[in-house]
C-alpha cells in the first residue's frame, strides 16, 4: 500500500479533531485510512491510551509505579493480564529506572508489541493451485463475516479474479439477502438456498457450481455461532466434511473474524474455532471504533496464527492489510 | 453465565475461609487475586479498582463476629459489594407512558439489537398482551430491515412496512404515526449499529430520539466486550441519555465482566439479558440473584447474615442489662452513636421508619447532619477511660483538654454531657416502670431542634402500629415503659439495611427538653 495514495490506518489516528483538519486530509487523499480515522476518533474520547501515557510520562521516569501504570494501559487495550505483564516485564528488564522521554517510552512499548505481532502479519495468499480455491469464513455472530466477505470479494474481483459466493448462513433471518446484496455490489454470483435449509447441503452445491463454472475462488459464508455451543460446532464440522467430499484439499483458507471490541473471550474463540474448523488466518473487524483489539497480541503470542486483514468500517473499501507496526503504535498511543 | 468468573472467585475466597485469623496482608493478597480474576473476566479496570478498594476498606473496618470465620465475613463483604456493583435492586422495563410507548434500541454494530428487539417484542405481546409494532431504522446494513421483518413474521409481531429510500429519521416519524393510528401499545425502534465516535451517526441517533421521544432508550451491549465497553457505554449515554442496558450473548462466556462494569460506569440499570439465539431466550436482570450466581456461596452469605443478627442481639441484651442497672456511661453512648452512624445517621434512621418521612425532612432542615454524630464520637474518644466511666469528674480543665483533643469547643462537650445525663435519667425513670415511654424518648431524640413535633402524635403513631417496634435483637423485657402496641420483631436476616442492636439513641437536640431513647426501630416493612 503506497503511503501517498492511501495513508495507512496509522496516519488517521492523530489527525486531530477539527473539521478543517479532517476536510484537509480528505482533500489530500481520496479516503482516510484506518490510522487517520483512529487518530480523529481517539482525540474525541476521554479515556484513552494516548493521553494516559502522556500524562504519566511527562511527570516521572520509568520506575515501578510508572511501569504499573503502563501495565494498566495495556490491560485497558485488552491485552489481558498475562501479555500485559510480560511486556511490562521486558520493559523493566531493559529500561528500569532510566530517564526516558515519553516519546521514547511509547516507541519502546510499541516495539515490544510489534515483536509479538510482526511474525503473524502475513498477507492472504490465494494461489491458483486449486480450482476453485475454497475460502470458508467462520466466527461468532455479528463479528463481521458477511461484511468481510463482501469487502474481500471486492478486492479480489478488482484484481481480476473470478469469485463466487455461497450463502451458507441458512440460520439468521435475511442473512442470505444480505450476502446477495454484497454479491450484487461486487458482481459475484451467489449460490443460495432457502433459509432454514441444511448448510452443508448448500456448501456441497456451491462447490459443484463453482467447479462447473470454472470459478477461481469460492467464498463460503457460515452462520455465526458461539464456540461453546457443541451442537453448532458439530454442524460446522459437518460443513467441512462435505466440502472435503468434493475436494479433499479444501477448504484451502479458513478465515476467522474477530470483533475488535471483544475481550478475553477472543482467545477462546481462536482456540476452539481453530481446533474445530482448522482456521488458517484471522481478520480483525471494527477497528474503526475506540477498541484497540489488544487481545490480538495475546492471540499472536499464544497461537501464532497469521493475521491478514483489519476491518475499519462498513464500506466496501474498509478492509486493510494488517500491519504489525501500525497496530503496535496504535496500542502504544504513538502519534506521528 | 459467569461460571468461570465464579470458579475463580470461589477458589480465591475459599482459601480465606480456611484460615483462622486474617491479617491485613492476607486480605490484600486475596484482593490482588480478585483483581486479577476480575480483569481476566473483562471487568473495566477502574471498576475493578474501586471494587477491591471497597472490599478492603470494609474488611479492615469490620466488627468481628465470633461465630463465623473472618474469611466467611470477607465473603459476605464481597457479596454485598457485588450486589452494589450490579445495582442492588432489579429495575424492569418501564412502560408506564401514553401509548404507543416508544422504545429505542441503540448500540454498536453486531451487538444484537435486532435479535433483542424481536425477543422483547415477543415477550411483550405474549406475556404482557401488548400490541407491539417493530420498526427497523437500519438503512445501512444490507437486508437489516428485511431481517426484522422476517423475525416479526416468525413471532407474529407486526413490523412497519419497508419503504425503500427513506432515511432513519423519516422511518422513525412514520413508525410513531403508524403506532398511533394502529392503536399499538408499544413501538420498538431498532436502529442501525454505530460506533460511538462516528459523529454523523451519533448525530442521527440524537435526531431519532428527538423525533420519537422514546420512553426507554436501551443500550444493547455484547457481554463478550472487553475494556472498551465502558467507553462505548459512557459515550452513548452522554449522547442520547440511555435509560437501561441489555446485555446480550450472556450464554457465550463464563466471564461476563462487561455486565459487571456497566452499572458502575453509567449508573444505568441492566434491565434484560439475552441468553441464546431463540426468540424466547431473554431474561430479567436481578442483581441479588446474579451476585449469588457469581459468588456461588449463598450458604456462607446466609450464615454470616444470621451470625451478624445474633451478635446484634447479644449486644442489645448486654446493653439492656446495663440499662437495667441504670449504668449508662459514655462508652455506651459512644456505642449508640456508632450504631447510628452505621445506619446512615438520623436521616437514615428516620427514612427507615414508615410515616416518618416528614420528620426526616425536618431533620434535614434543622441541619442535624452526620457531622454532629462524628463530632460527638470524637469528643468521647478524646476522654480517658476513667472519664468515660465517670463523667462527673470532668472539671473545666479536663473539658478544655478534651475540646482541644477533639477539635471541638467546651460548649459542645457540655451539650453532650447534658444529653448523656438526660438519657441516663430517662433510663432510670424507665427502669422504675413509669409510663411515658416513646413520646418522651422521641421528644428527647428530636431535642429542641424540632419544635413542631408533637410527642403525642408520635405516641399515637406508635400505638397504631405505624412505628414498627422491636428492632431486631431487642430482648424481651426491655427496660420498662415500652408501649405495648409495639410487637417485637423477630431478628430475621436478609434485607439491608439492618438495624443492629440499638437500645438507645442519644438526644441530638440542641436544647433538649426531654430525654431521648428510641427503642422501636424495626426494619422497614
Ligand atoms: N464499524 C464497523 N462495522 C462492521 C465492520 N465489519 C462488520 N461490521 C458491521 O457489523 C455488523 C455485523 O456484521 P455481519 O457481517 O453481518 O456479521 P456476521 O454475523 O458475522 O456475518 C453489521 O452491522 C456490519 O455492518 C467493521 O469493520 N467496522
Ligand atoms: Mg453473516
Amino acid at each position: 500500500m503506497s503511503e501517498t495514495e492511501k495513508p495507512g490506518f496509522f496516519k488517521r489516528l492523530f489527525t486531530g479533531k477539527s473539521d478543517a483538519h479532517v476536510a484537509e486530509a480528505a482533500a489530500e487523499t481520496a479516503k482516510l485510512s484506518w490510522w487517520q480515522k483512529l487518530k480523529t476518533g481517539l482525540s474525541r474520547t476521554s479515556s484513552q491510551l494516548t493521553t494516559g501515557i502522556a500524562a504519566l510520562l511527562t511527570k516521572r521516569k520509568l520506575d515501578a509505579a510508572t511501569l504499573e501504570d503502563l501495565e494498566d494501559l495495556l490491560i485497558q487495550a485488552d491485552l489481558g493480564m498475562t501479555t500485559a505483564s510480560a511486556i511490562v516485564a521486558t520493559l523493566k528488564r531493559e529500561r528500569f529506572e532510566t530517564d526516558i522521554s515519553d516519546d521514547e517510552i511509547r516507541k519502546v512499548l510499541a516495539a515490544e508489541v510489534e515483536k509479538v505481532l510482526g511474525p503473524v502479519a502475513r498477507p492472504l495468499d490465494i494461489g491458483s493451485d486449486h480450482q476453485p480455491h475454497v475460502v470458508l469464513v467462520v466466527g461468532v455472530n455479528g463479528t463481521g463475516k458477511t461484511t468481510t466477505i463482501g469487502k474481500l470479494s471486492a478486492k479480489l474481483t478488482r484484481e481480476g479474479r473470478s469469485v463466487m459466493l455461497a450463502a451458507g448462513d441458512t440460520f439468521r433471518a435475511a442473512a442470505i439477502e444480505q450476502l446477495k446484496i454484497w454479491g450484487g455490489r461486487v458482481g459475484a454470483p451467489v449460490v443460495a438456498g432457502e433459509q432454514g435449509a441444511d448448510a452443508s447441503g448448500l456448501a456441497f452445491e456451491a462447490m459443484r457450481q463453482a467447479k462447473d463454472a470454472g470459478t477461481e475462488i469460492l467464498i463460503i459464508d457460515t452462520a455465526g455461532r458461539l464456540q461453546n455451543k457443541a451442537e453448532l460446532m458439530a454442524e460446522l464440522e459437518k460443513v467441512i466434511r462435505v466440502i472435503k467430499k468434493q475436494d479433499p484439499t479444501a477448504p484451502h483458507t479458513v478465515l476467522l473474524t474477530l470483533d475488535a471490541t471483544t475481550g478475553q473471550n477472543a482467545l477462546n474463540q481462536v482456540e476452539i474455532f481453530g481446533r474445530v474448523a482448522g482456521v488458517t488466518g484471522l481478520v480483525m473487524t471494527k477497528l474503526d471504533g475506540t477498541a484497540r483489539g489488544g487481545i490480538l497480541v495475546a492471540i499472536a503470542a499464544k497461537f501464532g496464527l497469521p493475521v491478514h486483514f483489519i476491518g475499519v468500517g462498513e464500506g466496501i473499501d474498509d478492509l486493510e492489510p494488517f500491519e504489525a507496526s501500525d497496530f503496535a503504535k496504535a496500542i502504544a498511543g504513538i502519534g506521528e | 453465565m459467569f461460571e468461570s468468573l465464579s470458579e475463580r472467585l470461589s477458589g480465591i475466597l475459599d482459601k480465606l475461609t480456611r484460615r483462622g485469623a486474617l491479617t491485613e496482608e492476607v486480605v490484600n493478597e486475596a484482593m490482588r487475586e480478585v483483581r486479577r480474576a476480575l480483569i481476566e473476566a473483562d471487568v473495566a479496570l477502574d471498576v475493578v479498582r474501586s471494587f477491591t478498594d471497597k472490599v478492603r476498606n470494609r474488611a479492615v473496618g469490620q466488627d468481628v463476629i465470633r461465630s463465623v470465620s473472618p474469611g466467611q465475613q470477607v465473603i459476605k463483604i464481597v457479596h454485598d459489594a457485588l450486589v452494589e456493583m450490579l445495582g442492588s435492586t432489579a429495575q424492569p422495563i418501564d412502560l408506564a407512558a401514553v401509548a404507543p410507548v416508544p422504545i429505542m434500541m441503540v448500540g454498536l454494530q453486531g451487538s444484537g439489537k435486532t435479535t433483542t428487539s424481536a425477543k422483547f417484542g415477543r415477550r411483550l405481546s405474549e406475556r404482557s398482551r401488548k400490541k407491539v409494532l417493530l420498526a427497523s431504522l437500519d438503512t445501512r446494513r444490507p437486508a437489516a430491515q428485511e431481517q426484522l421483518r422476517v423475525l416479526g413474521e416468525a413471532n407474529q409481531i407486526d413490523t412497519l412496512p419497508i419503504v425503500a429510500g427513506q432515511t432513519p429519521t423519516q422511518i422513525a416519524d412514520r413508525a410513531m404515526m403508524a403506532g398511533r393510528l394502529g392503536g399499538y401499545d408499544v413501538v420498538i425502534l431498532d436502529t442501525a449499529g454505530r460506533t460511538h465516535i462516528d459523529e454523523a451517526l451519533m448525530a442521527e441517533m440524537a435526531e431519532i430520539r428527538r423525533i420519537a421521544n422514546p420512553h426507554e432508550i436501551l443500550l444493547v451491549v455484547d457481554a463478550l466486550t472487553g475494556q472498551d465497553a465502558v467507553n462505548l457505554a459512557r459515550s452513548f449515554d452522554e449522547r442520547v441519555g440511555i435509560t437501561g442496558i441489555v446485555m446480550t450473548r450472556m450464554d457465550g462466556d463464563g466471564r461476563g465482566g462487561a455486565a459487571l462494569s456497566m452499572r458502575a460506569v453509567t449508573g444505568k440499570p441492566i434491565k434484560l439479558l439475552g441468553v441464546g439465539e431463540k426468540s424466547d431466550a431473554l431474561e430479567d436482570f436481578d442483581p441479588q440473584r446474579i451476585a449469588g450466581r457469581i459468588l456461588g456461596m449463598g450458604d456462607i452469605v446466609a450464615l454470616v447474615e444470621k451470625a451478624a443478627a445474633e451478635m446484634d442481639m447479644a449486644k442489645a441484651a448486654k446493653m439492656a442489662a446495663k440499662l437495667k442497672q441504670g449504668t449508662f456511661d459514655l462508652d455506651d453512648l459512644a456505642e449508640q452513636l456508632k450504631q447510628m452512624q452505621k445506619m446512615g445517621g438520623m436521616k437514615g434512621i428516620m427514612g427507615m421508619m414508615p410515616g416518618m418521612g416528614k420528620m426526616a425532612k425536618q431533620l434535614e432542615g434543622a441541619n442535624l447532619d452526620d457531622k454532629l454524630l462524628k463530632r460527638q464520637i470524637a469528643i468521647i474518644s478524646s476522654m480517658t477511660k476513667k472519664e468515660r466511666a465517670k463523667p462527673d469528674i470532668l472539671a473545666a480543665s479536663r473539658k478544655r483538654r478534651i475540646a482541644a483533643g477533639s477539635g471541638t469547643r467546651v460548649e459542645d462537650i457540655n451539650r453532650l454531657l447534658k444529653q448523656h445525663r438526660q438519657m441516663a435519667d430517662m433510663m432510670k425513670a424507665m427502669k422504675k416502670g413509669g409510663r411515658g415511654g416513646l413520646a418522651g424518648m422521641l421528644g428527647g431524640l428530636m431535642g429542641g431542634g424540632m419544635p413542631d413535633i408533637d410527642p403525642a402524635m408520635l405516641e399515637e403513631m406508635a400505638r397504631s402500629g405505624q412505628l414498627p417496634g422491636g428492632m431486631p435483637g431487642m430482648p424481651p423485657g426491655m427496660p420498662g415503659g415500652l408501649p405495648s402496641g409495639l410487637p417485637p420483631m423477630p431478628p430475621s436476616g436478609g434485607l439491608p439495611p439492618k438495624l443492629p442492636g440499638l437500645p438507645g439513641l442519644p438526644g441530638l437536640g440542641v436544647k433538649a427538653p426531654g430525654s431521648g431513647f428510641l427503642p422501636g426501630l424495626g426494619k422497614k416493612k
